[in-house]
């Protein structure tokens, strides 16, 4: 249990049965009056915001929240398999995996936060390798880095490269921006 | 450290204004205990223990024992805390600028404000090229904006907090609504309370409302005023709604001071008086965007 006073930026709190965390956080106290603890809150599920002001005799639970490591097995129509220690299936819906899911690799491992035992969020690693499996040759000799052409990875995601970066090529991306970070290995 | 050394040469500077301000008025610099026996019984400021004392929240009752033994305008710069305050606006240890003056009201108090603004930030501003600070001066100079509590939660939170008043609602209206709307760029005064945020402020003769006022400068509070309540009667009256109101919240009830009691039964001269935040009034000179940056150190 948390009390306002408790409250700061990263906190994550349980309201109407919804997790948010703080994104911003004011302390303010009129002269003479009560402090007043003033908050930007996030959704944690679905990343809606708003604004709300507490009292300091205002309690707060802490939501359910648990992580857990799982490993990336195959996709299933719009859901996706993740496997625990215990080969115990978790299906994870593309919803949930937002774009993360065009960067998942079988055998992969990601930090997976769950609330009320719910999939919330799926953190990969920050770097993971993919193949390009489309893009229009670059000119020549071409070896800036700082001109863009798109390129396709499996399942048709789409993604900036430099001109020398070629079809087959493997790639690493980050998957925090979802961008080109590097060239691994050249067709 | 915090601050930078440029912010210490300024706020040294705004130090040395204060001072030469009181002296040329006729002022007497007081230093009272910080530690205390019997802070002062307030709902919502808790004061940190110091051994088997506490350090003090506000200098108000020793200052006040002074105007009743005799000198009649004195001031006092000093550190005062508040247990768990910290933001962009507070922090646990701070220096107050304190004075009181007998033969004078909240009015009186108003004007000279106005004159110790206008004398200090010409002293630390009227050098600087920038723009922000001649735009200052001038506001400061200028007729300051009056605005009575009454007519601005009426016209601006859609409620009248004199006809029935509710505690949470007022101050969560003062954060969201009333200070967020004040006037920028110049001094705004939130003038006569509710008799329930009378606090330690006389409460006007035929009248509901506490004579007391709040100054801001940018939205930001920067001190606080009032006529002082002088009789003791009323005095115990409210140190005991006070006692009554922190046990209900669970807060530390402090030893009545009796010293000031048996000071106020022998007589306090009819005064005015005002707590000044010095560090927000160096932040919103210097035009820093929180105290980090006007205090030395924060631990």
């Amino acid at each position: 249990m948390y009390t306002a006073s408790d409250l700061r930026k990263g906190l994550k709190v349980q309201i109407d049965g919804q997790p948010w965390v703080i994104t911003e956080f004011t302390f303010m106290k009129p002269g003479k009056g009560q402090a007043i603890y003033t908050c930007r809150l996030k959704n944690m599920i679905t990343g809606s915001t708003m604004t709300k002001s507490y009292r300091s005799n205002e309690k707060f639970e802490p939501p359910a929240l648990e992580e857990r490591d799982l490993e990336y097995s195959y996709p299933e129509g719009d859901n996706y398999i993740f496997m625990d220690e215990n080969y115990e299936q978790v299906m994870i819906s593309a919803e949930v995996l937002g774009n993360s899911r065009f960067f998942l690799n079988e055998g992969v491992s990601c930090s997976v936060l769950f609330f009320n035992n719910q999939p919330i969020e799926v953190t990969l690693p920050t770097f993971i390798e993919k193949q390009i499996i489309y893009t229009e040759p670059g000119a020549r000799g071409d070896t800036a880095t700082n001109v863009l052409k798109p390129a396709k990875i499996v399942g048709d995601y789409e993604i900036q490269v430099p001109l020398f970066v070629n079809q087959g090529d493997i790639v690493k991306i980050d998957t925090r921006t979802g961008e080109y970070a590097d060239r691994v290995l050249k067709a | 450290m915090s601050a930078s050394c440029a912010m210490l040469g300024f706020r040294s500077r705004l130090l040395w204004a204060v001072r030469q301000f009181f002296q040329a008025e006729g002022y007497t610099e007081v230093e009272t205990p910080v530690r205390l026996r019997t802070p002062a019984q307030e709902p919502h400021i808790e004061a940190e223990p110091s051994g088997s004392y506490w350090l003090r929240t506000s200098p108000e009752f020793h200052m006040k024992r002074i105007l009743s033994a005799g000198l009649p305008k004195i001031f006092q710069l000093g550190p005062c805390f508040r247990r768990g305050e910290r933001g962009h606006l507070h922090h646990p240890e701070y220096t107050m600028l304190e004075w009181y003056r007998t033969g004078t009201d909240y009015r009186g108090i108003l004007d000279e404000t106005r004159r110790l603004l206008s004398f200090a930030a010409t002293q630390v501003l009227a050098d600087s090229k920038e723009e922000h600070a001649e735009r200052l001066l001038h506001a400061l100079q200028a007729d300051w904006a009056v605005l009575s509590v009454r007519e601005e939660y009426t016209r601006r939170a859609g409620w009248d907090p004199f006809s029935s008043f509710d505690p949470d609602r007022f101050d969560l209206d003062m954060v969201n609504i009333i200070e967020p709307g004040l006037p920028r760029g110049k001094p705004a005064v939130l003038i006569d309370y509710p008799v329930q945020c009378a606090a330690f402020a006389r409460i006007r003769q035929h009248g509901q409302s506490a004579e007391r006022w709040e100054l801001y400068i940018d939205g930001i509070e920067i001190a606080n005023a009032y006529s002082e309540l002088t009789d003791p009667a009323e005095m115990r009256r409210r140190l005991c709604e006070n006692a009554r109101k922190s046990r209900s919240a669970q807060q530390t009830v402090y030893p009545d001071d009796k010293n000031l009691l048996a000071a106020m039964d022998k007589g306090l001269p009819d005064c005015g008086g005002i707590a000044l935040g010095f560090d927000r009034l160096a932040m919103v000179l210097a035009r820093s965007n929180s105290l980090d940056e006007v205090m030395a150190f924060r631990e």
